[in-house]
């Protein structure tokens, strides 16, 4: 079991702010990470970085490297597009594309990236993997408004799968989301695991403990600690780690 | 205060309220019913499709001018409706650039710029450089009118759309410039649609911008470069000429004018309210 991202020394921030300080971490292959800690404390700056989505607010900045399979994305001969596309993301609030219809929004990134043939396919591929598709098999042309949060949030999922990242950031995916419909996004994330490097932002510590491997618990910018899930939860070394999981404070 | 006090003030200002909406609706039904009434007689077939007759003969009719207000109108839409969209984008996508506070500042004094100086604009840039008035001259001067509009419109509409969409694009490693089209001018198209409709609405009433440019024509249109007979300007020549006969047709082609803009804002209010 290798890694597939190592982070080291990353900081980043906004203008006059900063908000990850010195991180360095390693995210390992075909695992799921989860990354928790409270409000405010640079979980979803943190995942951000890793998919060079962070960069795009106005007076953001980062610097530091985050290797990807040893390539530092980084570097001034990366394209972020690329990047973009091998690490995909799933965020907070489920944000299916309105204007467009459910088929849509799954061929939107295949046709991208030029992947025209076999469209039909890669489209229901996706979706099966995110076990959306017998709900939506026969409405694939309907508005994607018309569906469920639970099942908005899987659409984005599949549409996420649908350019065939190695990597898939969850950014509190089931936030918005209601117990059962959080109850099958974990189920996936359990199933997506075996064919992709899962990193995953919850504020549910029950969350991270049923479904993480390796659970990293940040604060004020900084990790605090990072180890094997159970660990975390059962035996903290950091009195300040142990205070967050039993609910002192967060 | 007490309660008896507090109820007769209350009572007193939704009176007021009323009283207020009821003035300001007056002058519009007024306006309308008095349009209606002396133009109702004039209008029959003949008028909407036939040429316009020399004064005191009977007949005749305003077709060449609907004809040309259509035309004049399309020629504004070409020119103003891509440029404006354009500059709208640009803001929406850019909001902090340098150019992007100068075209907003342009917008803005575009809006307050009077309609007879727009039509000298596109006198100084058209007819006399081309050589004469023509519906293109028209159509440029209408064109000007309606870019700032469109431009807000744009740039509202766009910027009403949520940041976490844009997010989603990019995350699936989009382009930006594909983002910006695919995903949030398509989001924003309902708004954008509905903003130029109302413009259209706007400026096809207009009558200063199009004195000393697209000028008139007793003909039906003959050509870009030509001048060309509009329904505002029509009604204008009509309104102050010395012929009762005239007047009356003058009537009738403001019914046609008032009735295709309110046909046009009615029909944006009822696809706007089902979402097209």
């Amino acid at each position: 079991m290798g890694n597939k991202i190592e982070v080291l020394d990353l900081n980043a921030g906004f203008g006059s702010t900063h908000v990850l300080k010195n991180i360095s971490i390693n995210i390992p292959k075909n695992r799921v990470t989860a990354i928790i800690g409270p409000s405010g404390c640079g979980k979803s700056t943190f995942v951000r970085c890793l998919n060079r989505i962070h960069e795009l607010v106005p007076s953001a900045w980062v610097n530091g490297r985050v290797l990807l399979d040893g390539k530092n994305i980084y570097d001034s001969d990366v394209d972020p597009v690329d990047i973009r596309r091998r690490v995909g993301m799933v965020f907070q609030k489920p944000n299916p594309f309105p204007a467009m219809s459910i088929y849509d929004n799954i061929a939107y990134g295949p046709k991208i990236h030029g992947m025209k043939a076999k469209l039909d396919e890669i489209v229901e591929d996706s979706l099966r993997k995110a076990a959306l598709w017998d709900e939506v098999k026969h409405r694939l042309k309907d508005s994607p408004l018309s569906l469920s949060g639970g099942q908005q949030q899987r659409l984005c999922i599949a549409r996420a799968l649908a350019v065939e990242p190695e990597v898939i950031l969850f950014d509190e995916p089931c936030s918005a989301l209601d117990p059962v419909a959080t109850a099958k996004i974990e189920d996936l994330i359990l199933e997506l695991k075996e064919n992709y490097t899962i990193v995953i932002v919850t504020h549910n510590m029950q969350q991270a403990a049923r479904i993480a491997d390796f659970t990293a618990f940040f604060l004020m910018g900084e990790l605090i600690e990072y180890g094997e899930t159970a660990q975390i939860f059962e035996n903290p070394r950091d009195k300040r780690t142990e205070d967050y999981i039993t609910g002192r404070f967060g | 205060m007490n309660m008896l006090s507090r109820k007769a003030m209350d009572r007193l200002f939704t009176f007021f309220c009323i009283a207020s909406t009821a003035l300001a609706i007056i002058p519009l039904g007024s306006m309308l019913y008095t349009i209606f009434v002396k133009g109702f007689s004039v209008i029959s077939i003949d008028f909407l499709t036939k040429l316009p007759t020399p004064a005191r003969e009977a007949g005749g009719g305003f077709g060449n001018a609907i004809q040309g207000s259509f035309i004049v109108v399309g020629i504004a839409s070409i020119i103003g409706i891509p440029l404006g969209i354009g500059a709208g984008m640009y803001l929406a996508e850019f909001p902090n650039s340098r150019l992007s506070r100068i075209v907003s500042f342009t917008a803005d004094v575009l809006t307050g710029v009077p309609s007879i100086i727009t039509g000298i604009f596109a006198y100084l840039l058209i007819v006399l450089r081309f050589g004469g008035f023509s519906a293109l001259a028209g159509g440029v001067a209408l064109a000007t009118m309606m870019i700032p509009f469109i431009v807000r419109t744009t740039e509202e509409a766009m910027k009403l759309v949520p940041a976490e969409l844009r997010e989603a694009s990019l995350a699936l490693g989009a382009p930006r410039w594909k983002t910006s089209l695919a995903v949030v001018l398509s989001t924003a198209r309902f708004g954008i649609i509905t903003g130029v409709l109302l413009t259209i609405a706007r400026i096809a009433g207009e009558t200063a911008p199009l004195l000393f440019t697209a000028f008139n024509n007793r003909f039906w249109f003959d050509g870009v470069m030509n001048p060309v007979a509009t329904l505002p300007v029509m009604i204008y020549t009509y309104a102050i000429s010395p012929f009762e006969d005239w007047h009356a047709q003058a009537w009738g082609s403001a019914l046609v004018l008032v009735a295709m803009i309110l046909v046009l804002n009615i029909g944006i209010k009822l696809a706007a309210g089902r979402r097209w």
